[in-house]
């Protein structure tokens, strides 16, 4: 077992939850884990409240009446701004896993270099897209419709 | 290696994910812009719309494509998060069997309405 000097490595939900200091891209993995269980919970409800469209259109105008009103428009909003933000950051993460867009290594010669400093241009440029998707989708909520 | 494996999938079915809920949000909340697949009336849930959708192949395909991806995507992503909190062997055993069987059953049951959908869709 890893010597923990004192501190035990379990800092529980604080511990995925909380950025601290650590700058921007910290602060997207915790917004994708919380976007993401967002996402979870509307899906599993999702699957049960379109499953009547099997039954018939009856069945499908009741189905959509008891979801329908200004509270399930905001919520169906969040859920795409959600879905905006999780897909556009996923893309970065899958970038970042396969080794792309963070810099070839180099020698720790100081002034030091970080991987960070190749990535945030990224980080920045994936939020710029998911910030126009969210505008997209407002204009289309709450102005065209 | 067998999360190794499990994690490779999670990334795959996040790029799968990509693409359907793409085009489904894209079909259902960007209608007003960029308007496809909506060729009987202009909102996209309107029974017209879900029966022209129901009765294209492609759309029960790719439901039942996204609704596998986004159910194991999901749920491995959930268990990964729970996991992290550190419980006993025997709440990992518990919430591996709960997390798989609900998914299963989950997929069966969302699998089924699509294809039924389909089938009704036809007779109309």
């Amino acid at each position: 077992m890893l010597d923990n000097m004192g501190h035990p490595n379990r800092l529980g939900v604080w511990g995925w939850l909380g950025g601290g200091k650590w700058g921007l891209e910290r602060y997207l993995y915790t917004l994708h884990r919380l976007t993401g269980l967002g996402l979870l919970l509307y899906f599993l409800l999702h699957i049960f409240v379109t499953s009547a469209r099997a039954f018939g259109s009856e069945a499908w105008a009741a189905s959509m009446g008891r979801v329908s009103g200004g509270v399930f428009v905001l919520g169906e909003f969040m859920v795409f701004a959600a879905f905006a933000f999780h897909a556009a950051n996923g893309v970065r993460l899958v970038l970042v896993e396969l080794g792309w867009a963070i810099g070839r290594p180099i020698e720790p010669v100081y002034p030091y270099r970080t991987s960070v400093h190749e990535q945030r241009p990224l980080a920045l440029g994936i939020m710029v897209v998911a910030g126009l998707l969210v505008l997209a989708g407002g204009l289309d909520f709450f102005i065209l419709h | 290696m067998r999360d190794q494996r499990l994690w490779t999938w999670h990334v795959m079915a996040g790029l799968v994910i990509l693409v359907f809920l793409g085009l489904h949000m894209t079909i259902m909340h960007l209608d007003a812009i960029v308007g496809i697949f909506n060729p009987a009336d202009p909102h996209p849930i309107a029974w017209a719309n879900v029966v022209a959708r129901a009765r294209m192949g492609f759309f029960t395909v790719s439901y039942i494509v996204l609704l596998g991806a986004a159910l194991f995507h999901g749920l491995y992503g959930l268990r990964n998060i729970l996991f992290e909190l550190g419980p006993g062997r025997g709440v990992k055993s518990v919430l591996n069997v709960a997390l798989t069987v609900g998914g299963v059953g989950l997929f069966v049951f969302g699998a089924w309405a699509a294809w039924a959908a389909g089938v009704l869709a036809r007779t109309l």
